[in-house]
């Protein structure tokens, strides 16, 4: 093993500046960069401690931990930049690293001009203070295994052609430390824990597989707090509506999403297209909409980065900015992007603190925290009786969109509606289109918007994010089945 | 060039050192490194240039008990292997006594002979000199094609490791290098298209450029005369590439730890099940010449090996760890990841028809065929449309509708259906084995499948 990385990193504990001389080491770190000619220098230190646990049936099967830690640098020169990741935190390692990324933009510390311009490091800004003791505060394993074995049971209790149940839980703590040359010094530290429960029924040739999880950030007893009954009790309910549901014939028809995870429409098909990522890559039809209607007017869309423990918010962005709420769509009018440090540069749209990214090993870009199409004034009676022949999706599962702004989503629950009335279920749909066409269709939105946790994997990786939504109506949208 | 290998023994000693202080008797470990420097860029100019190292190990250990806990980290520090192992001696105070993995009685078996020569780097700015001249030469081939919103050249090296307590000891090094080419074509009016293509090789001298682009302009320019297709039952014929994908996205079937789990189509009694039409073949062959990330060992030290999973059309073997193949009685398969719970996982897949069988439909040949069928060149959504635990998938997908031999691309549709019907719909494989870069498969022609369009 590498002996000097062994030394090196043998004092590694936390990245509390206050502990450790991490100020005087990024100030000589980000000088070099700047005085070597970049634009701008970024520095992304983080420590992670990840937990998951899985119950099967009555047992504990897989309990996983694991800890990193890691850098990532980013340089800037005139609107490109170069990245590098390194688990290697010495100050050889570091260095190493910044000078990769600058050779990468051809830019050589030989040449050092006396002072590139950077004035030092501002006064850091620790969001992470109230938080150093959250991770001592999270379920210890004998908590965690028995609330998961908990929720095993109440599947059986309340299941029927039960083969498989499942618990599942997640501990993301993550600790970073951002510096720039810009003077940016800001700290945080961030937990998202998640539970869930999934089942297969089968019951001869029928069969149907149900999910469902729960997710928060910023709530360290947030699985103590978790109603296991009551989340078994609807996993076991979809789990036996559709254990017997026909595939659902496919063609073009209207559609009522229900509220929550419903929300997963809209992120695929408008949220990516808003963030300034697309507008770089040329990817987004909306590129020149800022101020055109690209919605119904029904539509009201937002997205923040704080929404009182989602699990897509966050105190500052992997930038170090604190996130803004940022009102995309206001009555189907297009206000602005999600924009992040790079973004900004290249496009020109204002950062809104969305810079994510999953860890040191992606350069930040701008996605997604929590994104909802606002509540409208309608009752979900008022949008079902209004469909004579159309589809209501009460359980969407993932989705995605492509270079092309088509996007796709499967349906996990959904039933028929016939003459203004739910009516059978239906299982093996996916939803397809494009934002332009369907964006316009969302014609009504109901008066109850809840938020739901999910997972959003972009360029910069997987990131924790919220969706949501009231129950909306889309007009018509292509319904793919058998 | 590849990075110096790690200290195999001496990491062995250091952590026998630790085990044996702690009074941990059994361990074993799963490390790899990698390197990497990637490029993109966008309209004549470098967008971003990354690079990475990368480090990370697995330690399992087993306590007094026989339970096993397992802890992974980034941290290769002294202190970071000594928490990973207490860590994993924690975690296993929760092992399952139920599934308890053992080593594999093949970890210290001979390796195969894999000739994968370890190739030079050319160096990132290399990388972007190639990529500006390959975004240039597909910006050029049609006045139609903008962007290539997605584009990427890489190089790199990686390293894996396994040994254990029982002095088992291997390790392995490869370069790999990728180009990916993603255009965005539009014409007034008209929807946005897309096409894209993907190389890797050994080295990135070795990559096949000309090839890549000539691949993503071609599919892009065929996509731009598009028009909608009617809902209904079609013949289809899948690329390679389609194919491979759905075929692994329903692994599962072949997959024992699945089986075990319940979550799996198959039953621990399917092995001879007819799965399949008589004249499908399928194999995982980690050992493939075109397999270019081929390592010679899985996550538990087992050599990697060809295994024929479907002969003739029956169920012939499962993808196995060590502990799966001990409850089934056979010999691990190489297909082994690394943790508490083992992960089972397929290679490399390769597609055949059975020699010397007629399919009873050899005219079909997609090149010069007269029938009407569906040309379903990749499919979207995978993750999102395939229900692998009930056999179903209903999936997003890019293709044509051929007519008498012209090719009109289809807008926005799906493909839906049952994985165990389609094996037994199949009603044609194309003589020519097509190498892809994530395995082998001729054209497959499946009749009777529902597809969904705006029409």
């Amino acid at each position: 093993m590498q002996s000097t990385l062994q030394k090196s990193l043998a004092g590694f504990n936390d990245l509390d500046p206050g502990h450790h001389p991490w100020r005087q080491r990024l100030d000589s770190l980000l000088n070099i960069g700047v005085s070597a000619g970049a634009d701008l220098v970024e520095v992304f230190l983080e420590r992670t401690d990840h937990l998951g646990v899985l119950a099967e049936q009555d047992k504990i099967t897989s309990v996983s931990p694991s800890f990193g830690m890691g850098a990532g640098i980013r340089v800037f020169r005139s609107g490109r930049d170069g990245f590098v990741s390194t688990n290697d935190l010495s100050d050889q390692g570091l260095e190493d690293a910044l000078q990769q990324a600058l050779a990468m933009l051809q830019l050589d510390t030989s040449t050092l001009a006396s002072s590139g311009g950077f004035d030092g490091l501002g006064p850091l800004r620790d969001y992470g203070s109230s938080k150093n003791n959250w991770l001592g505060r999270t379920p210890d394993l004998l908590t965690i295994t028995q609330r998961l074995l908990e929720g095993t049971d109440c599947l059986e209790k309340r299941g029927q052609h039960l083969d498989v149940r499942r618990g599942s839980f997640a501990r993301d703590w993550q600790e970073v430390l951002v510096a720039a040359s810009d003077g940016t010094f800001a700290r945080d530290i961030r937990l998202h824990q998640s539970s869930g429960l999934s089942v297969l029924a089968a019951d001869g040739e029928h069969r149907s597989s149900i999910a469902r999880r729960y997710g928060s950030t910023d709530r360290p007893d947030d699985l103590c707090n978790w109603n296991v009954d009551a989340s078994a009790q609807e996993v076991c309910d979809s789990a036996v509506k559709m254990l017997r549901a026909d595939y659902v014939d496919g063609g073009q028809m209207p559609v009522v999403l229900a509220n929550r995870f419903g929300g997963v429409i809209f992120h695929e098909a408008c949220g990516h297209l808003l963030e300034t990522t697309q507008v770089e890559r040329g990817s987004t039809p909306f590129a020149n909409s800022i101020g055109e209607s690209i919605a119904h007017s029904a539509v009201t869309a937002i997205d923040e980065g704080m929404s009182g423990g989602a699990f897509g918010s966050i105190s500052m962005d992997d930038e170090g900015m604190e996130p803004q709420k940022t009102v995309l769509i206001e009555n189907g009018i297009l206000q602005c992007f999600l924009s992040d440090r790079a973004g900004e540069m290249r496009t020109g749209h204002a950062r809104t603190g969305s810079g994510r990214r999953q860890s040191h090993g992606f350069a930040a870009a701008s996605r997604m925290r929590n994104t909802y199409i606002a509540a409208g004034p309608h009752s979900i009676d008022d949008l079902i009786s209004s469909v004579d022949h159309g589809l209501y999706c009460k359980s969407m599962g993932a989705g995605s969109v492509g270079a092309t702004g088509q996007f796709n989503f499967s349906v996990e629950e959904g039933y028929l509606i016939k003459n203004g009335e739910l009516g059978q279920p239906v299982k093996g749909a996916t939803l397809i289109g494009d934002a332009k066409e369907v964006m316009p269709r969302i014609s009504m939105c109901a008066d109850d918007l809840e938020l739901a946790a999910g997972y959003c994997g972009s360029v910069s990786g997987s990131v924790f994010v919220t969706v949501g939504q009231p129950h909306v109506k889309v007009d018509s949208i292509t319904v793919g089945g058998r | 060039m590849a990075n110096a290998p790690l200290n195999v023994r001496s990491l062995q000693d250091q952590l026998q050192s630790l085990a044996s202080r702690e009074g941990i008797a059994r361990w074993d470990l799963g490390a790899s490194r990698s390197s990497s420097a990637s490029v993109q860029v966008d309209r004549g100019e470098a967008k971003q240039l990354k690079a990475s190292q990368r480090s990370s190990i697995t330690i399992r250990v087993w306590n007094q008990q026989g339970l096993v806990g397992i802890t992974s980290t980034s941290d290769l520090s002294d202190s970071g292997l000594e928490k990973a192992l207490m860590g994993a001696y924690q975690a296993s105070g929760f092992g399952n006594p139920d599934d308890v993995p053992g080593f594999s009685p093949l970890a210290t078996a001979p390796e195969p002979d894999l000739h994968r020569p370890l190739q030079d780097a050319q160096g990132i700015q290399s990388l972007l000199i190639q990529l500006l001249d390959a975004e240039k030469q597909l910006l050029d081939r049609h006045p139609a094609i903008g962007t290539l919103p997605y584009n990427a050249m890489n190089e790199g090296s990686s390293e894996r490791i396994y040994l254990n307590s029982e002095g088992a000891l291997r390790q392995a090094q490869r370069t790999q290098a990728s180009i990916f080419l993603m255009a965005r074509a539009e014409e007034s009016g008209r929807k946005p298209r897309s096409g894209g293509a993907v190389r890797i090789a050994l080295g990135s001298r070795d990559l096949d450029l000309e090839g890549c682009i000539n691949e993503a302009a071609e599919r892009t320019i065929s996509h731009l005369n598009y028009q909608p297709i009617d809902t209904g039952r079609y013949l289809v014929c899948f690329t390679p590439e389609a194919f491979l994908d759905l075929i692994g996205s329903f692994s599962s079937m072949l997959n024992a730890r699945a089986v075990l789990d319940g979550v799996s189509l198959s039953k621990a009694d399917s092995i001879g099940d007819q799965l399949a039409v008589p004249f499908f073949n399928l194999t995982d062959n980690g050992l493939h010449p075109a397999h270019v990330g081929a390592m010679p060992f899985d996550g538990e030290g087992t050599p990697t090996r060809a295994l024929p999973l479907i002969r003739e059309g029956c169920l012939e073997n499962f993808l196995h760890s060590e502990a799966t193949a001990r409850h089934f009685g056979v010999k691990p398969t190489g297909h082994a990841g690394m943790g508490a719970k083992v992960s089972v996982g397929p290679d490399w897949f390769e597609v055949s028809r059975t020699p010397s069988m007629s399919t009873g439909a050899d005219h079909l040949d997609h090149t010069t065929t007269p029938d009407s069928f569906v040309l379903i060149e990749s499919l979207s959504a995978l993750h999102a449309g395939v229900k692998a635990s009930q056999g179903a998938f209903s999936l997003p997908f890019d293709g044509w509708l051929v007519k008498g031999g012209e090719r009109i691309s289809v807008e926005a549709a799906t493909v839906a259906g049952d994985i165990r019907e389609l094996l037994r719909s199949i009603v044609h494989l194309e003589p020519e084995s097509v190498i892809t870069h994530e395995g082998v498969s001729p054209y497959v022609w499946v009749d009777g499948l529902a597809i969904t369009g705006e029409a």
